[in-house]
């Protein structure tokens, strides 16, 4: 039992590890994802299964599969009477065995994620209370965060083993991806730092009336591959053809529309047929790039 | 109908009768009577009976041209009628029976030029190639041409030998059906020979020869073609009065289009002799055989050799190596090669500039916020347009119409027309600027090529790339208007997208632009003219650069702003003279978009229309129908016609040769192309105009200045590379045996060698340096080029000033020593100092750096903001500096020997007669003391929580538990990440809020919280902890 990795193999800073995933094989984790459920068993499983990837990738690729399923069957789970006969479900079964995992059966049995199966029942819950006044967002996310604020302390403690327990959805997960999409942020302005890059942030360019801005503005631009590199924008995930075709339409285009050329990291890897863009000015890269040509100073190349 | 046979000269000069003249111009409106069928149906009712010949193979195929010069899969056939259709010579009747003659009216040799618009002739033209024997008695007994008969199929005429075999018979061989059969037969097997592949064999006519069926069978290999000879050429003195007639017409400007004069006379020189007159033909003609053509083209190549010399180096060389240019005159063909020697020769994106594109540049949030989006659409059109616009079936409309007017109404919406008008135009010039190759439209593949291959060898590349994507086929040197390349692209969206409110505000900025680039300020050399471009040190080489990409910049605008005004009346037939008359009632009334008169009128005064001419004559290009009939436009193409006949060549007094001769060369064009009103160029002159156009106020101005090179005259009119493709087409068919001069091109693919990584570096950083200015203010490269020349400049002028000087001194020091020594050989002393001053100045570029970078790094500082970014200013220090450097080093090894050497002559005769970008490293956040910042990541920690916590809460399988000593593990991690700031960064809430959950799962105590961190309480533990309570 050593869940607990080992302290080294996460330190920041670390070079990262080459993601190679090309459309088959990530044809291959979506077909094994369709049947998993959001547990730690289940990463487990993709583990195992594709041991040549790193975790991280693995449950960040399982993440997405998995928002993608939620966002198909969430218009049959969210019908009135399908989140009225949930809760009425759950009531129930609460009497009789209350020790029991109950929401995260539920959730299993109606394939849902528990953290969003547990945000219906305590709406539900908050609904049947007062029920003239609709439940705020607010004092919902509250509860969903810190379970023992809701009154029915049975329910809460079933709340809190769906948002534990979910790795795809819930405010702990929220929490870390956040923390996950900073740290890398964070990483690549040290990595530039490192290289003596001088750069603009995306607060400084806001701050120029810029419309669009990516994470980074290089000041003085450079090569990458070949590639000139204008701004350079750091994903925090796996780029999958559904998330890469997104950013591509909201932001990649909008970006090279603007300042011309750039670089997009995803730290968890991407479909590597998706690197087509390169020669119209997106190239994508899993890791922080080793290979950057800088513009030369001084006269050293003056003859040609 | 006689007319046409009668003694005009291809030249349409003044006197050419009106009839004559009415007649070809109906023709180019694309009517279906042509000279040539008229001079058919002529000579059927004179000549019945009389056989045709089938002439060349030319009525093989009717195929018309494309309407825009495209060339047809058969090549370009210039059928359809046109001027230089009419028959030339045949002044006088009789001819010698077995002379060689050349038919006029043979459209293979002598194709109508400018043709291109004109539909097919009304004859169908058959295609046959299978020869069919007739009767026995027609090779021996009747020639089978004569000088005047058509091509064309008579209908009069018993059944006709078909065109294929005709063309291979010449007069002057009388071969029977069955030699020809069996010549053709040899030819069949030799190319079967020569290709190794069985897959080849098949076709008669195959691969080998393509080109030359391109342009018909005139070119052909024909061992029976008469071999022209001085010593054959009949009329001697009546044919050298003739061409320095004609000659006299071209030097006069008394020709609408000089070049189309000049391409006539290499279609004489390439013409093969076929014809045959009839025996008892009543006309005789001066032309009429090819001795007396190429002797007729040679005299006025002769006469007009000045003209010719300007002519690009492929084209001379091609010229001097032509044989007939030899055989009839060495002394021409000599000139030729010495003019030769003398001859010299990715969708990138408009950046968003704060100053103009941010929110206080707006009316509105809405309006901001809407352009923000048609900035991206529009991209999104110019991708979607790249990638597919050359796929079969493609349409604009089709595919992109309907968005397009959505994203234009949404414009319309916001009012935000002027914002996207601005971008439309600057990513116009951008992509469209440069030299685009006629009828070509990728010029997109020159990164990666240039990656591969190096700079200097990519001009090479684009050439053979020319000459590979192009067809060989001749489009003439007239062709009309077109959009060539991405400039399609504006085209169709303007077309598409039909908005007026977006066409005005175009038009608004397009006006304002032309007439800012129209006042241009260009220096010529500060110096005395006197010492030339010696003197110049670059400068004016510079200047020259600036005037083309002004030039071309003008031009393209020009035609585009021509375009929006004239699209609203364009029509595609010329309407009647009932509607024309009320059109031109209707549209004298409103006032026109640009005062071109008024620019013109003013560019004469300032002596500017080196600049000016050449972007009108692109924006009255697009003229519509009825545009040229209007009082105003009438007005503005009648100053251009007194400009052009003002404009002799080489006799301008002051005006530089290579200006006149763009100047001829486009205004030659727009007279030419089809929607010029031809009685135009008769109607008599305005006095006034002509008397206005002497009131020259400036003494000084553009047209003074050497401003036109090669390049400059070429990009903007890419049809004087028609008389390259004439003469090679020549080459191609008539010197193999010779050993060919046609160059064979075997593709074979490269393979990347090692230099070429050296050389994808030298372009990476070339690119790097684009980059770098693309997203800065347009100011920060104008100041960098700016200093980078001038300091170059100083620094070439500083070198000469001090080194050379310093080394002269030195030779004649050395010089006045030795010649005191006893056995001096002056001349073997002067060119051993004289080379030892030339080793020595080679040490000028070492200087050069040094002056550079001492100097330019400075100067820029001083011109750039004192806000300027450290890495910024750096990085344009070190620019400048390369620049600067580079422009005098290259300057300096191209003439430092040149210069030394002038130097040194004189002191002799004297003598014998007596940066890294620096970085703003932040300071680092504070961390606990000895803090390498080596922490675990808050992520993993927490998902380390997470996972913890899962199993606490359950459910769990027996296995999953965990230990004491992995929960203190744990803990220890999530204290060295609290304690380095730097990872933690702003998420610590975060973790406070997950370690909290641990607490309240009874995992941890309270006080082992307390004992294992002493570190917490350093953060805001308790408030955060409070936002929890």
């Amino acid at each position: 039992m050593d869940r607990v990795r080992d302290s080294s193999a996460s330190v920041a800073g670390e070079a990262v590890e080459l993601v190679r995933v090309c459309r088959a094989e990530y044809r291959a984790i979506g077909r094994l994802t369709e049947r998993l459920r959001p547990t730690r068993q289940s990463i487990r499983t993709l583990q195992t299964q594709f041991p040549h990837l790193p975790p991280s990738t693995l449950l960040s690729i399982f993440s997405q599969e998995y928002q993608k399923r939620m966002k198909r069957s969430m218009v049959r789970h969210h019908a009135p009477d399908v989140v009225k006969e949930y809760y009425q479900r759950y009531r129930s079964e609460a009497k009789t065995r209350p020790a029991a995992p109950l929401l995260l059966e539920l959730a299993n049995q109606v394939d849902l994620s528990p953290a969003l199966l547990a945000r219906l029942i305590v709406e539900c819950f908050l609904e049947e209370r007062q029920a003239s006044v609709a439940a705020s967002r607010h004092v919902l996310n509250n509860m969903l965060r810190e379970p023992y604020l809701i009154p029915d302390l049975l329910l809460a403690k079933h709340v809190e083993q769906c948002t534990v327990n979910d790795c795809c959805y819930g405010p702990l997960v929220d929490c870390i991806k956040h923390a996950i999409g900073l740290e890398h942020e964070d990483l690549l302005r040290d990595k530039l730092r490192e290289r003596n890059l001088s750069f603009l942030d995306e607060n400084q360019l806001r701050s120029k009336g810029y419309d669009k801005t990516p994470d980074i503005i290089l000041e003085v631009p450079i090569a990458v591959d070949g590639h000139i590199v204008h701004w350079i924008e750091s994903k925090a995930s796996f780029g999958d053809d559904h998330s890469h075709h997104t950013y591509l339409n909201e932001q990649f285009w909008s970006y090279c529309n603007r300042f011309g050329p750039g670089l997009v990291i995803y730290w968890y890897g991407f479909i590597s047929e998706l690197d087509c863009q390169r020669d119209r000015g997106i190239l994508l890269r899993d890791g922080f790039p080793s290979d950057i040509v800088t513009l030369c100073q001084g006269p050293a190349r003056s003859r040609v | 109908q006689t007319l046409t046979h009668g003694p005009t000269t291809p030249a349409k000069t003044p006197s050419t009768s009106r009839s004559v003249r009415t007649q070809d111009f109906s023709d180019r409106r694309g009517n279906k009577s042509t000279p040539i069928q008229t001079s058919r149906s002529a000579k059927a009712q004179q000549h019945r009976g009389r056989r045709r010949s089938g002439g060349f193979g030319g009525c093989a195929s009717g195929r018309q041209t494309g309407p825009r010069g495209a060339v047809s899969e058969e090549g370009v056939r210039w059928d359809g009628g046109g001027r230089r259709s009419r028959g030339v010579g045949r002044i006088e009747p009789v001819s010698p029976p077995t002379q060689v003659q050349l038919n006029f009216n043979n459209l293979e040799d002598f194709p109508p030029v400018g043709a291109a618009q004109s539909p097919p002739v009304a004859t169908k033209p058959s295609r046959r190639i299978n020869p069919t024997p007739v009767s026995a008695e027609r090779p021996n007994s009747k020639p089978k041409s004569c000088f005047i008969s058509t091509p064309l199929s008579l209908p009069a005429s018993p059944p006709a030998l078909p065109e294929s075999a005709g063309a291979k018979l010449t007069a002057g061989s009388p071969h029977s059906l069955q030699e020809e059969r069996e010549l053709l037969r040899k030819e069949r097997s030799k190319l079967a020979q020569q290709t190794s592949s069985p897959l080849k064999t098949t076709p008669v006519i195959c691969t080998p020869t393509k080109t030359v069926h391109r342009q018909g069978s005139k070119v052909t290999p024909d061992p029976q073609s008469p071999c022209p000879d001085p010593n054959k050429v009949t009329q001697k003195s009546e044919l050298d009065l003739l061409a320095e007639l004609y000659c006299t017409c071209i030097s006069e400007n008394l020709v609408p289009c000089v070049f189309l004069e000049l391409f006539f006379v290499l279609q004489l020189l390439t013409s093969h002799g076929v014809s045959v007159s009839e025996s008892g033909e009543e006309a005789i003609t001066y032309l009429g055989n090819v001795h007396n053509c190429v002797y007729f083209s040679v005299r006025v190549l002769e006469n007009q050799f000045e003209l010719v010399s300007h002519l690009d180096k492929c084209t001379l060389r091609l010229l001097s190596e032509n044989e007939r240019v030899g055989t009839f005159s060495s002394s021409l063909k000599d000139h030729l090669a010495q003019a030769q020697e003398n001859c010299t020769a990715k969708v990138s994106i408009i950046p968003f500039q704060p100053a103009t594109d941010n929110r206080s540049n707006f009316s509105s949030d809405r309006a901001f916020h809407t352009f923000k989006k048609q900035r991206d659409v529009f991209y999104g059109f110019l991708r979607e347009w790249e990638d597919s616009h050359k796929e079969p079936g493609w349409d604009f409309e089709a595919a992109l119409g309907s968005r397009v007017r959505m994203m234009v109404s949404q414009l319309t919406a916001a009012g935000s027309h002027s914002h996207f008008a601005r971008l439309f135009q600057k990513q116009l010039i951008q992509m469209c600027k440069g030299p685009c190759v006629l009828g070509s439209s990728s010029d997109a593949p020159d990164a990666d090529l240039l990656g591969m291959l190096g700079a200097d060898s990519l001009g090479r590349l684009k050439r053979l790339q020319q000459r590979l994507v192009q067809p060989q086929g001749l489009i003439g040197p007239c062709p009309p208007p077109s959009f060539p390349g991405h400039q399609e692209f504006f085209k169709c969206f303007l077309q598409t997208a039909s908005c007026c409110q977006l066409n005005q505000h175009l038009k608004d900025g397009l006006c304002q632009q032309l007439l800012k680039l129209d006042e241009v300020s260009i220096l010529g050399p500060d110096a005395s003219p006197a010492r030339g471009e010696e003197t110049g040190d670059g400068d004016m080489e510079q200047q020259v650069r600036r005037f083309s990409s002004v030039l071309l910049t003008a031009r393209l605008l020009a035609k585009f702003l021509g375009f929006i005004s004239f699209l609203p009346y364009q029509t595609s037939e010329l309407p009647s003279r009932d509607i024309q008359d009320t059109a031109i009632t209707l549209r004298s009334k409103s006032s026109p978009v640009l005062d071109v008169c008024a620019v013109l009128r003013s560019s004469v005064h300032r002596r500017r229309t080196i600049l000016t001419v050449p972007w009108i004559v692109e924006f009255l290009s697009m003229l519509d129908h009825i545009g040229p009939l209007l009082p105003f436009y009438r007005t503005a193409l009648c100053l251009l016609l007194q400009i052009y006949k003002r404009m002799l060549l080489g006799r301008g007094g002051e005006l530089c040769y290579m200006n006149q001769l763009l100047m001829v060369a486009v205004l030659g064009w727009l007279f030419q192309i089809p929607i010029f009103p031809e009685d135009l160029f008769f109607s008599t002159d305005p006095k006034e105009e002509v008397k206005e156009l002497e009131n020259i106020t400036s003494s000084q101005g553009l047209d003074t200045l050497p401003l036109v090179d090669q390049q400059l005259l070429y990009t903007c009119c890419p049809y004087l590379g028609e008389f390259r493709k004439l003469l090679a087409a020549f080459v191609a068919g008539s010197t193999s045996k010779s050993g060919g001069l046609i160059r064979k091109i075997t593709p074979t693919s490269a393979e990347l060698r090692g230099p070429s990584t050296s050389r994808s570096q030298q372009k990476l950083q070339v690119d790097l340096e684009q980059a770098f200015f693309h997203n800065q203010p347009p100011s920060l490269r104008r100041t960098v080029e700016f200093v980078a020349e001038r300091v170059g400049s100083n620094c070439v002028k500083h070198i000469k000033a001090t080194l050379v000087l310093e080394l002269v001194k030195g030779g004649e020091k050395t010089l006045r020593d030795s010649l005191g020594l006893e056995g001096v050989n002056t001349a073997k002393l002067n060119d051993s100092i004289c080379a030892q001053l030339c080793d020595a100045g080679m040490q000028a570029l070492e200087t050069a750096t040094r002056f550079c970078s001492e100097n330019a790094p400075g100067a820029v500082r001083v011109l750039l903001p004192l806000e300027t970014s450290p890495s910024v200013l750096t990085t344009a220090e070190s620019i400048t500096t390369r620049l600067a450097t580079e422009k005098a080093c290259s300057w300096l090894s191209a003439n430092i020997t040149t210069l030394l050497k002038r130097e040194w002559k004189s002191a002799f005769g004297r003598v014998m007669k007596s940066v890294p970008s620096s970085v703003r490293l932040s300071a680092g956040s504070s961390c606990v003391s000895d803090c390498t910042h080596k922490v675990p990541l808050g992520s993993e920690v927490m998902i380390e929580i997470k996972e913890v916590l899962s199993v606490a809460v359950g459910p769990r399988s027996e296995e999953e538990a965990y230990t004491v000593h992995q929960i203190e593990s744990l803990l220890d991690r999530v204290g060295q990440t609290l304690g380095c700031r730097k990872v933690i960064g702003t998420p610590s809430t975060d973790y406070l809020f997950l370690i909290r959950q641990l607490i309240e799962r009874g995992l941890l105590g309270e006080e082992e919280v307390g004992t294992n961190w002493p570190k917490l309480s350093a953060l805001s533990w308790p408030e955060v902890i409070a936002s929890y309570i």
